[in-house]
């Protein structure tokens, strides 16, 4: 980053999903020169209708698109697609292609972090990861540090919609038989979430978050969502 | 030698199928089980019964590649569909898991050309088409 005032930093920023949308708004309402890159021609026009000429369409692990967006002399490059593949590509080639000295990647699914460490990308920024931190933070006597540790070893966060008339709905979280290796860490309800303890009930409709060996998943899934079960992290 | 061979589209299966045919140890590793009948097809006997070996896995998960062979492989090839996909699996083969020979199928040039400065052995479809169509369309 060149030294002096905000407004000389130039940001490149890969992916136009939530995350790049948002980052590119705050980056603009702190001054800063923007650039996001959306390969979905749908995206990029909706999110064009307000951040205007600061949205390029094109396909941001192309050597020409990174170059027409001005990666020559961009001081930082945030890649948040949704591929972990792209994030990689796009950060190693800003790096060392570009000589882009700030990079920031975005890990979709935490089982690829060590892709990005074995590639130099870094630092890379795992949602799961920042949520594993905040629970930590929020509730230290959970006796999350070990499951922190853990992490390395390929834990997994899963998040599931509670179904109407799944087994678990209705229920206490000690009276849902999860198998061994699996925790709930936290249950999302109107817009609210909370860390349940035993006798917390579980209700249809409810986002739950289950921390778990990998593997466990389709032991897990039943009990919360008979039908139309749904895996947002962890893959 | 034992290559292994990640994505068996119309590249990987016929270079699979060339190589068994050559004598080396093969082993293919593909996120869909159903591109196994690449493998089989036109030839007499199976894929495996012929001695090859297919994985079911998705590239970037290294316990597929590591059931796939790749601590033994001696050559790893990255066919995939996907550009991004075949430049981080062959990187992750090269630095990782210390493959002594790496190719990589990358269908973008520009990215093709740059890989290969870093020391990536790649082979770029679309070079090789834009070159050659350059020498039928533009003789005298």
């Amino acid at each position: 980053m060149t030294e002096g005032s905000p407004e000389q930093m130039y940001v490149i920023i890969a992916g136009a999903g939530k995350v790049g949308w948002n980052l590119a708004r705050e980056l603009i309402a702190k001054d800063r020169e923007v650039t996001l890159i959306e390969s979905d021609h749908r995206r990029f026009r909706v999110v064009a209708e307000e951040l205007e000429h600061c949205v390029q369409y094109g396909d941001a692990t192309e050597l020409w698109v990174l170059e027409r967006a001005g990666i020559q002399r961009a001081d930082l490059v945030i890649a948040v697609t949704g591929d972990d593949e792209d994030n990689i590509l796009i950060c190693q080639v800003a790096k060392e292609k570009y000589g882009c000295e700030r990079i920031v990647a975005r890990v979709n699914n935490p089982r690829n972090l060590d892709h990005f460490k074995t590639l130099g990308v870094q630092p890379a920024v795992s949602a799961t990861d920042l949520i594993l931190r905040l629970i930590e933070h929020e509730v230290p006597e959970y006796g999350l540090v070990q499951l922190l540790a853990l992490e390395e070893e390929h834990l997994e966060i899963i998040e599931l919609e509670v179904g109407a008339g799944a087994e678990a709905a209705g229920r206490t979280v000690s009276e849902v038989a999860l198998p061994e290796g699996s925790l709930i860490i936290s249950v999302l309800r109107e817009g609210h979430g909370f860390v349940p303890r035993a006798d917390s009930e579980i209700r249809a409709g409810d986002q739950v978050l289950l921390i778990l060996d990998p593997g466990l998943e389709s032991e897990v899934t039943p009990r919360f969502a008979p039908v139309g079960s749904k895996v947002s992290a962890g893959r | 030698m034992f290559i292994l061979i990640v994505g068996a589209g119309r590249v990987g299966s016929a270079l699979a199928k060339r190589a068994l045919d050559a004598g080396h140890e093969v082993s293919v590793l593909d996120e869909d089980p159903l591109s196994h009948e690449r493998l089989d097809k036109d030839q007499s006997i199976s894929w495996e019964d012929a001695g090859g070996r297919f994985t079911v896995g998705t590239a970037l998960e290294i316990d597929g590649l590591i059931e796939a062979g790749i601590e033994q492989a001696d050559v790893f090839m990255a066919a995939t569909s996907g550009d991004n996909t075949n430049l981080v699996i062959a990187q992750l083969a090269q630095r990782r898991f210390k493959v002594p020979r790496v190719v990589v199928r990358v269908a973008d040039p520009g990215r093709a050309a740059w890989y290969a400065e870093q020391g990536l052995h790649t082979i770029c479809p679309t070079q090789h088409a834009i070159d050659e169509a350059e020498q039928v369309v533009l003789r005298t």
